[in-house]
């Protein structure tokens, strides 16, 4: 069942009144308002008490309608005043008596039914339908559907624009993180209640905080990427603390403005066999918490760049639960050798008798027993980080075995790490 | 054989599984383990081996790494699924590495928490409060992840359930090529696992 209502220059309270009975909404015209009203006899019984529901609700002239379809209900309630329940099977007979111009057709078609001389819904609906078809083509067939009542479509749903943001001016500026942080909280569990209320989640929080007019900057600027979207006010109000913390605002603050990115949900499909994952919210929190104190290039996941150069990688987010999970895949066996690097090389002070026989550094100090190489390796010529070096594998008396390398250019010895 | 002994066999083990080493000893979860051994003792393999293990089976682990000097190429190279490792680089700072491990360990979900404090001096690591250590197991236990400390020495003491010593028993050579190392591992503590030699090749 369908519910509609007419009320000339009064849109923003029809929806308003819409809202609350579906929210499943079409706005059929500026003064027309239609709704899907299905489920809704389980709370009000039958469709005369809906539509005396939404009369009471409305709280001014306008006319209701409720039929099966959306287009007998949009009729009915430009053509008949007041409330109008149309049963089932009784489109036809209700709509006949209404004039033609209501249906909502094209000018043009509209202009030849006048020179038809047909008027109403009735004269319309009884015309054949394949004679109609003959002159009118498909569009003719399907208005004379919707002037018989017997036209079936789905709702053009309206896409509601809300913007999840709040915003205060202040009437004395604060110096202090405290009472801001006791503001965001209020903003951020609004916000928060509003994108769940509309099934929705954030993956992005800007905050803009307006400072004194004496401040070095005029405004402060704040912003969360997070890697999955979340509606946890905690976690968000943890993650503009520590973001505060870490980077404060410089001068008293006149004015606060947070905004939330809306997205739709991660929705994850729990496994009772599939090992546990950190959650996101609770591992988003855990980490700014630790990035706050080893720094932000410190914690991630690494990544090994494509390339020859030493000690090549960057930080990258840590992956996704669900993407990480579809490429499992190790085909090394066994243990492997690994390598421990210092970061940065040790400078070392080697003797080489055509090979390298006793080294000199803070990490590694004695003769060489053994030494394999030289390997050598350059690149990056025509950039800044160039490198080229002459690489040995040594093992000490003592059975350490490091990497050291002689910079070709600088002519200098490093150890690079060592293996265990 | 008797329909008890069947029942028996039938029945499905419970508790967290542990983590294999990849050298025939493994490693209990919701517990502290110590792995510690000297330089260019085949421990280090025998850690990025733990962390594949663990990726291998599609967990998430965390290497606190106390003095920056994990190597990335390295562990891609043992298996490591990188994208499920979460890299703490500590600067050579105990107190912030120590802080990340509790926090870490307390988020719970991941299926190992490695703390490597190779590198920082006994006297750095005998101020750690024995607290500290039981703190981290407790949370360990909390959470079900294997929390496991590795080093030239740790300290962790009585907090450990499994102590395993790694020293290094030969360099295996090739004409101009370094193979290897070959290493024994065993249990440093009274009824842990019987020791086991094992290599750690480079290719």
């Amino acid at each position: 069942m369908f519910a509609s209502i007419h009320a000339p220059g009064n849109l923003p309270i029809l929806l308003d009144c819409a809202r609350r009975f579906s929210p499943l909404i079409e706005i059929t015209s500026p003064d027309t308002v239609t709704f899907d009203i299905r489920g809704l006899s389980r709370v009000y019984g039958e469709p005369g008490k809906i539509a005396r529901a939404i009369e009471r609700l409305i709280g001014m002239p306008a006319h209701i309608a409720i039929a099966a379809n959306p287009d007998t209900a949009v009729c009915a309630a430009r053509g008949i005043a007041g409330t109008c329940v149309i049963a089932s099977g009784e489109e036809g007979r209700t709509l006949s008596a209404l004039s033609l111009h209501l249906l909502g057709c094209p000018q043009a078609m509209g202009e030849l039914f006048d020179l038809w001389g047909i008027r109403t819904f009735g004269q319309f609906a009884a015309l054949p339908a394949a004679g109609v078809a003959a002159r009118l083509g498909e569009e003719g067939v399907h208005w004379q559907q919707v002037a018989r009542g017997s036209a079936r479509r789905q709702l053009r749903l309206m896409e509601e624009k809300v913007a999840y943001s709040r915003e205060m001016e202040l009437e004395d500026p604060i110096p202090l993180l405290e009472p801001l942080f006791f503001l965001l909280a209020r903003f951020l569990l609004e916000l928060c209640t509003e994108l769940t209320a509309r099934s929705l989640a954030t993956n992005e929080i800007r905050l803009r905080l307006t400072l004194e007019k004496e401040a070095e900057h005029a405004e402060h600027l704040v912003t969360l990427r997070l890697p999955a979207p979340m509606v946890d006010q905690k976690a968000l109000l943890k993650l503009l603390e520590l973001e505060l913390q870490v980077r404060p605002p410089g001068a008293a603050i006149r004015k606060i403005q947070l905004t939330a990115e809306p997205v739709k949900p991660r929705v994850v499909q729990e496994d009772f066999f599939a090992p546990a994952y950190p959650s996101q919210e609770k591992i988003e929190v855990t980490i700014a918490r630790i990035r706050h104190f080893v720094g932000a290039g410190n914690i991630g996941s690494p990544q090994v760049l494509d390339t020859h150069r030493p000690d090549g990688f960057v930080m990258g987010p840590l992956a996704d639960a669900r993407v990480s999970a579809q490429n499992t895949h190790s085909s090394v066996s066994g243990v492997r050798l690994a390598f421990r690097r210092f970061r940065p090389p040790q400078t070392a002070h080697v003797i080489t008798k055509q090979q390298p026989v006793h080294i000199m550094s803070a990490v590694a100090r004695g003769a060489v027993g053994v030494a394999k190489g030289p390997w050598f390796t350059s690149g990056n010529w025509w950039r800044t980080d160039v490198w080229n070096r002459e690489e040995w594998d040594i093992a000490l008396r003592s059975g350490a075995l490091y990497r050291i390398f002689r910079d070709l250019r600088t002519e200098t010895w490093f150890v690079e790490g060592n293996y265990d | 054989m008797s329909a008890l002994a069947i029942f028996q066999s039938l029945t499905l083990s419970h508790g967290p599984t542990p983590i294999s080493t990849g050298i025939g000893i493994h490693v209990p979860r919701a517990t502290l383990t110590e792995l510690t051994g000297g330089v260019s003792s085949g421990r280090t393999a025998v850690m990025l081996s733990l962390l594949q293990q663990v990726t291998r089976q599609e967990e998430f682990c965390v290497l606190v790494d106390v003095q920056d000097t994990f190597d990335p190429a390295s562990g891609a190279a043992a298996g490591i699924e990188l994208s499920r490792l979460l890299w703490v680089r500590c600067g050579g700072n105990v107190d912030h590495a120590l802080k990340a491990t509790d926090l870490l360990v307390r988020a719970g979900g991941f299926g190992m928490v490695m703390l490597d404090v190779s590198g920082t001096s006994a006297a750095a690591l005998r101020r750690i409060p024995i607290a500290t250590w039981f703190r981290l197991r407790h949370g360990a236990e909390h959470n079900g992840a294997a929390l496991v400390v590795t080093g030239e020495r740790v300290g962790a003491g009585s907090s450990a359930k499994l102590q395993l010593g790694v020293r290094q028993k030969e360099i295996l050579w090739s004409a101009k090529l370094l193979r290897g190392i070959r290493s024994i591992a065993e249990s440093t503590k009274r009824g842990g696992p019987a020791g086991v030699c094992f290599d750690s090749r480079s290719r």
